[in-house]
């Protein structure tokens, strides 16, 4: 499923809006989430997950071609844990 | 690190913002659009949201862990695991805005 297919399932299950609206409010709710992983705080939606950011340190790297040591910058990554609820429906009947 | 948690009422309170609808029908979009992600996941499909990230479920097969206190194996049985992937979209925004909120560490050197 692609983001543009789920608007569209959207517009079917809510006849009543225009799908124009219903492409901006999915694109207001990934926004919100990336606006709020990027001020480092951490998004917990109970039951689907929990989206945090880690900072991983600046460390010495190598070109795995040349073997030259490389600096690598301190950076940040976005990190999603399976909420509880979804982590059993994905095994629910297995 | 801000440390500050966003839940389902930041997300409702942003969709509502954005569109003229009632704040319960906000949160209802923004539970509807969790499961209907849900559900695709559920189904074995993947799920791409363009500039922000996909989710993919994966198989594991069964394996013999270990209980790290006992040291008893303990048979792991199949199971499927959901995994994000974030866009590069959504990682240079995160590192554009927090790495450098940090004071260069080289400007000291």
């Amino acid at each position: 499923m692609t983001k543009s297919e789920l608007i569209q399932r959207l517009a079917e299950h809510n006849p009543h809006l225009y799908q124009r609206d219903v492409e901006l409010i999915v694109t207001a709710i990934f926004d919100e989430i990336t606006a709020a992983l990027a001020r480092g705080d951490r998004v917990e939606l109970r039951g689907f997950g929990a989206f945090s950011v880690k900072r991983r340190d600046a460390r010495l790297g190598r070109n795995p071609r040349t073997g030259d040591s490389v600096h690598v910058d301190e950076k940040h990554i976005p990190f999603f844990k399976t909420g509880k609820q979804l982590r059993d429906r994905l095994n629910a009947g297995s | 690190m801000a440390g500050r948690t966003v839940t389902r009422a930041q997300l409702s309170e942003a969709v509502y913002q954005e569109v003229g609808l009632s704040r319960n029908e906000s949160a209802e979009l923004v539970e509807t659009v969790l499961n209907e992600i849900s559900d695709a996941l559920t189904r074995g499909e993947m799920v791409k949201i363009s500039s922000f990230g996909s989710f993919a479920v994966r198989k594991k097969g069964k394996r013999i862990g270990r209980n790290p206190k006992t040291g008893e194996e303990v048979p792991i049985s199949p199971r499927r695991v959901l995994v994000f992937r974030a866009s590069h979209v959504l990682k240079d925004q995160i590192n554009a805005n927090l790495t450098k909120l940090r004071p260069a560490k080289t400007s000291a050197l």
